[in-house]
């Protein structure tokens, strides 16, 4: 393992409590809400924060002992960081800021230029080279900072949003080239972000923070099949309830009551339904399909294809039926609706 | 514009839509206006142009001239070294009686000049509470030397300096010095390559602020350093004592000054003449000497 961090911070109001092991040209992504700590945890790694509790190492050096009181500064780390909004220095030019780093450790003027800009001509910037950053666009922007940060040749590569600054229009195209330079750092790297599609495209492996805890890691794969919280189940768009299990019937603390059909153990259980799997009728379904609930119609989004029906009431869903359900059942925010769903169709796992 | 503010807008507001001044504040402005206008106009008027170089020439003058710039740039240096660190802990470091410790270091720009010199004169003077040793064990004495006008001009200009700097300070992004860092910087590396020139016109500013406060002071110097041709006798201080003697001379050594000041005034503009928070670092006054 490169990296191998177990980190404890009091910070504000944030409890920092995370154990983190990243290998060598792994990349993994800190998945979170706003205020989960995913920046400070980057704080911590890159040196700008010393950690309360815990410990920090890089290829097997202590970067950081909060019980032998050991702490390598920020610039003695050889830890690359690509900070958020960037943080180009705006008096130097796109080179100079990429030859910065070079010359902060002392390497001659001339190789310091000489090695940046064979970096900006890697990122593709060369005629950018004597631009200040306020004249580069946002995608040039990252370039740039990325560049600012390879060119050291650090041990490990830290990215905090790196894209969210970016428009919809050039995301796609600075992602994928972002991919190809981390696949060729040969380094652990962490990339923070909240859009799953960049930890999607971007990484190996993927830890879910929330208020400072790992809340859940895996591939992507496996963290969405199962999602743990309504954070990452709102990540990829599927209804979570939370309650407790007995003999297969998972009882909310709102008092409502869904079937399911899977064999997880009694106690403290997550339910996942996916937002196709509901039905939605105007009336009260005749019959007797074991999960029924009336509901409130919240909201109504419409899409191309799909419509997204937000309900209201014990349980809280998102339904997503096709355009003709919708003008079949003809209802509207406000209106009262029946959703049912099969338990079959209701995944289980254990809290 | 009648559509948006019909009836009686339409007829208070100008064309372009900004409202006209009462009559009453433009007269009372007008006031104002003439009584900073008069007294330069008085100068430039009675100044005795045609004999300007001569008296410029003067030995005494051209001595004070000298002397004055010596002075009032050693000052502005002295203030560099000690007030921008000063800037940066009052900006950056936290700790219990920030506020008490700026309050003290910056009211020599409100206390009387004339003070600031009895101050010095009983702290650092012969027979002062640590001019006292400094003489005893040194032999150095600060009072009636030109070192003493430098400590004079610099404990009334360092805070113009200290905090036209420390507002900048605030304003700068901190996670710019982490990024910095993060590069290998060391911190002193990064404040010479990343702080300092982040924050360059105001430090500028501050500077220019610094030395024209310097070059200016006359009731510290005066108390202090008394008034000795060649060595503690500068521009403001020989404009003074000529007022009875030598009215023409007064009159073109006050000229030379106001060019100074007016220099400054058009070099500072974008800080002085500008609108909202950029003017805000140079809109603070300090008492005159």
């Amino acid at each position: 393992m490169s990296l191998n961090a177990s980190l404890g911070l009091q910070l504000g109001s944030l409890d920092l409590d995370a154990h983190i092991a990243v290998a060598d040209g792994e990349v993994v992504a800190v998945l979170g809400p706003n205020g989960a700590g995913k920046t400070t945890l980057l704080r911590c790694l890159a040196g700008l924060v010393a950690v309360d509790r815990g410990r920090i190492e890089l290829d097997g050096d202590v970067l950081d002992d909060a019980s032998s009181g050991a702490f390598v500064a920020a610039e003695a780390r050889h830890v690359g960081v690509v900070f958020q909004d960037y943080l180009l220095f705006a008096h130097l030019s796109a080179l100079e800021n990429v030859a910065f780093g070079l010359r902060a450790r002392g390497v001659g003027k001339a190789e310091a230029r000489g090695r940046a800009s064979d970096w900006l001509d890697r990122v593709g910037l060369t005629a950018h080279a004597r631009y200040r950053p306020q004249a580069l666009s946002g995608g040039q922007a990252q370039r740039v900072a990325l560049a600012r940060a390879l060119v050291t040749q650090p041990r490990m590569l830290l990215l905090d949003e790196p894209l969210a600054a970016l428009d919809v229009g050039t995301r796609g195209d600075v992602r994928r080239d972002l991919r190809k330079h981390l696949d060729s750092f040969g380094g652990a790297t962490l990339v923070v972000t909240h859009d799953p599609v960049d930890a999607y495209a971007l990484a190996d492996r993927v830890i879910v923070l929330e208020a400072g805890h790992i809340s859940q890691q895996g591939t992507l794969a496996e963290v969405t099949a199962q999602p743990r919280s309504r954070y990452v189940a709102e990540l990829v768009g599927v209804n979570l309830i939370a309650g407790t299990l007995r003999a297969g019937v998972l009882q909310t603390d709102d008092g409502a009551a869904v079937v399911t059909a899977g064999d997880t153990p009694d106690g403290a259980a997550l339910a996942v339904i996916r937002p196709q799997s509901i039905s939605l009728y105007r009336n009260a379904p005749e019959g007797s399909p074991r999960n029924a609930w009336q509901c409130t119609v919240a909201d109504l989004d419409q899409r191309s294809e799909r419509v997204r029906v937000l309900l209201g009431g014990p349980l809280r869903l998102v339904a997503e039926i096709t355009p003709a359900a919708l003008a079949a059942i003809d209802v509207r925010p406000g209106d009262e609706v029946w959703a049912t769903v099969k338990a079959s169709e209701i995944s289980t796992s254990a809290r | 514009m009648s559509a948006i503010y019909p009836g009686r807008s339409t007829r208070r507001r100008t064309r372009r839509g900004r409202s006209r001044p009462p009559v009453a504040a433009v007269l009372l402005a007008s006031v104002a206006v003439l009584f900073f206008a008069l007294p330069l106009l008085g100068i430039v008027i009675r100044a005795p142009w045609r004999s300007v170089w001569h008296i410029v020439n003067a030995s005494e003058v051209r001595q004070a001239v000298w002397l004055s710039l010596k002075c009032s740039l050693t000052a502005t240096s002295l203030s560099f070294v000690f007030g921008i660190p000063l800037a940066w802990v009052l900006a950056r470091a936290n700790f219990p009686g920030r506020g008490a410790v700026r309050a003290l270091c910056t009211m020599s720009m409100v206390l009387p000049p004339v003070v600031g010199g009895v101050a010095l004169f009983f702290s650092l003077g012969r027979k002062g509470l640590v001019g006292q040793y400094l003489y005893r064990w040194f032999g150095f004495m600060l009072p009636f030397t030109t070192w003493g006008v430098i400590v004079a001009q610099t404990f009334v200009a360092m805070p113009f300096l200290v905090l036209t700097v420390e507002a900048a300070l605030r304003q700068f992004d901190p996670r710019l010095d982490d990024a910095a860092r993060s590069l290998g910087g060391s911190p002193w590396y990064v404040f010479r390559r990343v702080t300092l020139p982040s924050i360059r016109p105001a430090l500028i500013a501050g500077l220019v602020l610094c030395w024209a406060r310097a070059l200016g002071e006359f009731g510290a110097t005066i108390t202090f350093a008394g008034n000795y041709p060649g060595t503690t006798q500068t521009m403001p201080v020989i404009t003074y004592l000529a007022i009875d003697t030598n009215p023409e001379q007064a009159l073109v050594l006050s000229l030379l000054l106001i060019a100074i000041s007016f220099a400054v005034l058009v070099g500072l503009r974008d800080r002085w003449l500008g609108t909202g928070a950029n003017a805000g670092a140079a809109s603070f006054g300090g008492a005159a000497s």
